[in-house]
């Protein structure tokens, strides 16, 4: 047999060989290996739009039209839309326009902050019943109460049937082999497909509004809860299924008596990655009407009144942390088994709180929805700021974007534009070989074919290019933070809080600073994508250096390592595999990011799925998105076999 | 295997007859396979995995069995079979005389219900519950009302001891409470049949010795039928009447403690026993001489000679020995003290 090491260098001579030869062919042979001629383009996304069109127009089952059902279910759905929205935003309003009555006030923003500040004390203290009432003063000062209501009454919605479904869906994966094995497929290739690409089918299905927003959303928040039920299931101790059969518990009695509460601290924290990712999907939804806070930024920025953009993203902000530090601290207590904390007292006073300034808000008009003219405004500020800014630093700043664009990132796109796919495509699978064998080269080669036979090679090179730069300036800024970081014990929670903070904010916020500072352009994009991905190089960064077993770094010191040397051949090498992962994790944060950048107005395929579902174009929308999709599984592929080699090498990867 | 009776002479609750199980690709093969065929040999040739292979033996009503072993010896599993949590892959199982393999679905959660009661390594206490909802869980699974069943399970809380700590929740006390909780919920439903699964292998040891003693001291007040599984040889001596000594899914020796000591049937049975010092389970009517005599106090027949060391000590020439109020023979001195002796 051939040593492992003396095999890899041939291979890697084999690789370099191949490398060289097509480069050869490319430069010299028929133009269609550098550049795919328009013929041998599969109109694949015609296919699809018309697939698409069929199946919401035409296609029936047993005699009843599809497009029947699904504009009966979305006014089904309408419904508890409604209804909540009558319950915390509107109230109950008969008529419109000027003949507008208000038969019933909603809930005031007194009793809902109140009865929430509550919950947040009962469950974890007064830290967070303190931060629940100033995120409530925000809202209601700064006048995006109703906003933010109609924003929750989603959330809540979408929440709700997510929850249900995704139990549903997981309960049967854990059962069924078969059934697994296909919900893992298609929910991984659902999670890499961009945002965008989920309000397509449901514009077309559903037609523009809420409900649309909804179905969108339900699907985008599914497989995470999918994946948590399965994985909590299956953290259920098989002794305690053993326990179950042996005091013949019925298969009703181990759903819901062992299986269901013992999964539930797994199953709590899977409810508060569905509470985050419909948040920020509803903020998205914004664009084919589901209204709230996310209609009041997309507004500001269509209109360029940053201020008011600015404000309505703190909104968002504010809701985004509340939502995450209640479902956080539920899902620690469930999983501490601290219970009890909520009385049946507690749900009296609960009521109270909800019902007297309700009651009030009758006689008291501004308890149900806060004087226009008391509102408070920052917007003149920050557009003061902005305008200050441009004005006074205009050219330094336009100075680095002007430096930036010619001197790095055009070039870079260039290149990669210019470059032959062939060779593209060959230097990848010559990766995948390498790094994960035969298997991983075909996936690459397949998916890279997908893009380039859709016609999307050029603008999906675009988002490469966007991609691969911010992924590099996102690690380059977090991973040496997050590794001096782990150095520094101090640092590790208040860092730990900043980020969990980060990642809760909805991709859109992203969007505004750049925006404010840089105007529309791949700059702002970039600087947006690097903000959003830079979090998890630095969580991982700090996760790999930390875990490293303290024998090791003990073992170093003892045998004379200075500190660099300690770092250099002990903790980097025992922190690697981690820290591909981190690199993985950034690369997926940049490409969701990427695509929300193109409201900023990107060239890449992002920018082709906005535009389509801006003009309604079902195909080339879903096949741009289904391009970005591979390209994530192509990342995913080849880091993910990284890292799995590394680990091989240099035990076992954490977090 | 010397003695595949039930010991004591009590009738016999459960009958074991020629048990196994394999696993493997194609489990189904086993079956196919002729009896003289069914040899480890021949498993793997056809890939498959005998766990446990030809088990047989008796338990008698009231007996404490131990099944001891290694891990990867298969006591586990040949524990599950009994309880057919797994579904042996051949023989028979009798309970009282009835083939519980026979047994139809309902049937079986009958059983389990009303005549079976298991502990578990980890305990596997339901971490959403009180001691109080985890002990009186089997009962309400069976439909009993909710204030009758605590009611039954605050007794048995306070047999085990944890009375005052009936609404903590398991994450709220120590290992050794949690398994006097696992305990008490294995007892709730009064079973017949007790079943052991390594119960005190995950406490440290003085917790482990309480919760042995406290074993013996439940089979004194209520005799139930013990099946437990154990690595911990001590432990089995302390509590078993017989053991099993299984290696690689074979029940290599069943037998008292004192046979497995003192006539050992392999190399392996012997390097297992060889720390157990012969006092400890030589028990008196083994090396008295028998001679029915007048005297009324001595020593005990069935104590072993460990028990009686201090007797031996304060004594001088030979002791009566006692079964019930008659002597039955005499104890000579020196060879009961050279059981002691004995280095190991």
């Amino acid at each position: 047999m051939v040593p492992k090491d003396v095999a890899g260098r041939y291979s890697l001579w084999t690789g370099l060989a191949v490398t060289l030869a097509i480069l050869a062919t490319s430069l010299l042979a028929p133009a269609s290996f550098a550049q795919l001629s328009d013929k041998a383009i599969l109109p694949i996304s015609d296919w699809v739009g018309s697939g698409m069109n069929w199946f919401a127009r035409d296609a029936a089952i047993f005699g009843v039209k599809i497009a029947d059902i699904t504009r009966a279910l979305a006014s089904a759905a309408q419904m508890p839309i409604d209804w909540l929205k009558f319950i915390l935003a509107d109230g109950w309003v008969k008529g419109a326009g000027f003949n507008k009555v208000q038969l019933a006030p909603p809930l005031s923003w007194l009793g809902v902050i109140l009865a929430a500040a509550l919950v947040g004390f009962r469950l974890s203290g007064r830290g967070l019943a303190i931060l629940t009432l100033l995120a409530g003063a925000y809202l209601v000062f700064f006048g995006l109460w109703a906003s933010a209501m109609t924003t929750l009454a989603s959330v809540v919605i979408c929440v709700v049937a997510a929850l249900v479904l995704g139990l549903a869906m997981g309960f049967w994966a854990y059962r069924s082999v078969r059934a697994e094995m296909w919900l893992r497929a298609i929910m991984n290739v659902m999670q890499t497909v961009p945002i965008f690409s989920y309000l397509l089918p449901t514009l077309l299905l559903f037609g523009y509004g809420p409900s649309a927003a909804l179905f969108a959303t339900v699907v985008y928040a599914l497989p995470p809860m999918v994946h948590a039920t399965v994985l909590a299931l299956r953290s259920v101790p098989s002794e305690t299924l053993e326990l179950a059969r042996m005091t013949g518990c019925s298969r009703a009695q181990t759903l819901w008596k062992v299986e269901l509460p013992v999964a539930a601290p797994r199953l709590a924290i899977g409810l508060n990655q569905v509470v985050m990712m419909t948040l920020n999907m509803v903020i998205i939804a914004s664009m084919i009407g589901a209204g709230g806070l996310g209609y009041d930024v997309l507004r500001a920025l269509r209109r360029l009144d940053f201020g008011a953009g600015f404000e309505a993203g703190m909104g968002i902000v504010a809701l985004a942390v509340v939502l995450d530090r209640l479902t956080q601290v539920a899902a620690h207590n469930q999983s501490t088994g601290r219970q009890g904390l909520w009385s049946r007292r507690d749900t009296l006073v609960a009521v109270l709180l909800l019902l007297v300034p309700t009651l009030a808000s009758l006689a008291l008009p501004a308890l149900s929805a806060w004087p226009a003219n008391w509102t408070l405004t920052t917007a003149p500020f920050w557009n003061g700021a902005v305008s200050l800014i441009n004005q006074n630093f205009y050219e330094p700043l336009e100075a680095i974007r002007t430096a930036m664009l010619l001197g790095v990132m055009n070039p870079m796109r260039n290149l990669l534009q210019a470059a032959p796919w062939s060779l593209v495509i060959a230097l990848l699978a010559l990766a995948g070989y390498t790094l994960g064998g035969f298997r991983t080269a075909l996936t690459v080669v397949l998916l890279m074919l997908f893009v380039l036979i859709s016609g999307y090679w050029q603008a999906a090179m675009s988002s490469v290019y966007l991609m691969v730069l911010s992924v590099a300036l996102a690690l380059a800024i977090g991973l040496p933070f997050g590794i001096w970081v782990s150095g520094h014990a101090r640092l590790h929670h208040p860092v730990q809080l900043a980020l969990d903070t980060l990642q809760t904010l909805p991709t859109l916020v992203y969007l505004l600073p750049a925006v404010m500072l840089f105007r529309n352009g791949d700059f702002s994009a970039l600087i947006a994508i690097v903000s959003y991905a830079v979090a998890p190089a630095v969580r991982y960064g700090m996760a790999g250096m930390t875990h490293v077993p303290s024998e090791r770094i003990e073992a170093a010191l003892m045998s004379g390592c200075t500190p660099w040397q300690s770092f250099r051949f002990v903790r980097l090498p025992a922190a690697l595999p981690t820290l591909i992962l981190g690199v993985n994790q950034t690369v997926m944060m940049a490409l969701s990011m990427l695509v929300i950048a193109a409201l900023v107005g990107t060239r890449e395929l992002g920018q082709e799925v906005y535009t389509s579902l801006a003009r309604g174009e079902t195909g080339p929308g879903i096949v741009a998105g289904l391009c970005v999709a591979a390209i994530a599984l192509v990342a995913d592929a080849l880091l993910k076999s990284g890292a799995q080699r590394a680990a091989r090498h240099e035990g076992e990867a954490h977090v | 295997m010397s003695d595949i009776g039930t010991g004591r002479g009590a009738p016999t609750a459960i009958d074991a007859k020629g048990i196994w199980k394999v696993f493997g690709r194609d489990a189904g093969a086993f079956n196919r396979l002729p009896l003289q065929a069914r040899t480890p040999e021949t498993l793997m040739a056809v890939g498959l995995v005998g766990a446990v292979q030809d088990a047989t033996f008796q338990i008698g009503r009231g007996e404490v069995f131990a099944i001891m072993g290694l891990s990867g010896s298969g006591k586990s599993t040949l524990l599950r079979c009994l309880t057919r949590l797994i579904e042996p892959t051949a023989g028979e199982i009798a309970f009282n005389g009835r083939d519980i393999l026979k047994l139809g679905d309902k049937e079986l959660v009958d059983l389990r219900r009303q005549r079976m009661g298991m502990v578990f390594q980890h305990f596997a206490l339901l971490p959403n519950r009180t001691v109080v909802g985890n002990v009186a869980f089997p009962l309400e699974v069976q439909g009993m009302p909710r204030v009758e069943a605590e009611r039954r399970a605050m007794e048995l809380i306070e047999t085990v001891g944890l009375k005052g700590r009936e609404t903590r929740f398991p994450a709220q006390l120590s290992g050794g409470q949690q398994q006097r909780v696992g305990i008490a919920r294995s007892l709730t439903t009064n079973p017949e049949f007790w079943f052991l699964d390594e119960p005190f292998s995950a406490l440290d040891p003085l917790i482990r010795a309480d919760l042995q003693a406290e074993v013996l001291r439940l089979q004194q007040t209520q005799t139930r039928t013990v099946i437990f599984v154990t690595h911990d040889l001590d432990e089995a001596i302390r509590l078993a009447d017989r053991i099993a000594i299984m290696e690689a899914g074979r029940i290599i020796q069943i037998g008292t403690p004192e046979e497995l000591v003192t006539q050992p049937a392999t190399d392996y049975v012997r390097r297992f026993v060889a720390k157990v010092p012969p006092a400890r389970v030589v028990r008196v009517a083994s090396i008295m001489t028998v001679e029915p005599g007048p005297a009324t106090a001595g020593v005990n027949a069935d104590a072993t000679i460990a028990d009686i060391a201090p007797q031996l000590v304060a004594a001088e020439g030979r002791l009566p020995v006692i079964d019930g109020a008659r002597q039955v023979g005499w104890l000579d001195r020196s060879a009961a003290l050279a059981t002691l002796a004995v280095r190991i």
